[in-house]
């Protein structure tokens, strides 16, 4: 008779015991899933400064990164094998005597990010710009690099 | 002056106010550094990828509104290998204590941050403010 009543749920037997843990644990997940999943919620992917933006189409590789306020020549951008470095520092001046601070939410400092790129590239064929705050470095792959068409005959 | 921090990662931060959008897509605050001295209220936007002409900003019984359109960064070609910063507009109110004198209100758009010069005077007519670029 004991026995009956511990088969008659249905994760059957000596199992039903952990069935409510499980069910908390997998609520828990679900929680987790819609404080992490949002779009432009704070997972913050990128350990170093500036969070990069890696894009590739069949002849280059695109890096973008947000960097208001800095003035194309205050900043270092190398190539090195696959690697990309940007360096730089932001720097916010100073506003004046007298004045009252309401509110303080921007930064400044130094910054010094390596990036590497996941094929061979040209390094003689890099072109960086700077617009409206927003850097894109554009990459050229290495003609080895390049995706080759094969014809089927 | 004490030598120069690291910059660390700041996530962007959501809009987080139920005001409902209109069209798709994520809406960011921007970050904003706002002071003030006896004669004028300065607000400094950061709002990368927003174009001098793409920035709106509306001032109406003491609520400051301040948003910006971003053009897409990338070209149709392109696939994605690492995405580490989202894309969206900027979007920011602020309700002002002081009066504004709304005739002499200067705004700046340069390298993406928004410099905006509101001198203090009587309360007027709320009227949008055209944005020169910088």
């Amino acid at each position: 008779m004991f026995a009956r009543r511990l088969f008659d749920f249905p994760l059957g037997g000596w199992q039903h015991q952990f069935a409510d843990l499980e069910r908390m644990s997998r609520q828990m997940d679900q929680l987790t899933q819609a404080v992490m999943g949002r779009p432009g919620m704070n997972w913050l992917s990128a350990k170093v400064f500036p969070a990069v933006n890696l894009t590739e189409d069949k002849d280059k590789y695109h890096v973008r990164a947000e960097l208001p306020g800095i003035k194309a020549d205050a900043l270092d951008i190398q190539v090195n094998g696959r690697n990309l470095t940007i360096t730089g520092e932001r720097t916010i001046p100073s506003e004046g005597e007298n004045i009252r601070y309401h509110r303080k939410e921007r930064e400044a400092g130094k910054f010094s990010r390596v990036i590497g790129l996941p094929g061979d590239i040209d390094a003689d064929n890099v072109d960086a710009k700077m617009f409206n705050g927003v850097l894109t470095v554009s990459i050229a792959k290495s003609e080895a690099a390049k995706p080759k068409q094969i014809t089927v005959h | 002056m004490a030598e120069s921090k690291e910059l660390q990662v700041k996530g962007k931060q959501e809009v987080a106010s139920p005001v409902e959008q209109t069209r798709p897509g994520v809406v960011f605050t921007p970050d904003v550094d706002i002071f003030e001295n006896d004669r004028q209220i300065n607000l400094l936007a950061d709002m990368p990828g927003v174009d001098p002409g793409d920035v709106k900003i509306d001032l109406k019984d003491g609520l400051l509104t301040v948003s910006g359109e971003v053009q897409p960064f990338e070209g149709k070609d392109e696939s994605d290998v690492l995405i580490e910063f989202e894309v969206g507009r900027y979007y920011r109110q602020f309700t002002l204590s002081e009066v504004v004198d709304q005739n002499k209100i200067e705004a700046k758009l340069e390298d993406g941050v928004l410099r905006l010069t509101l001198p203090k005077a009587e309360k007027a007519i709320p009227r949008q403010i055209a944005v020169t670029a910088g």
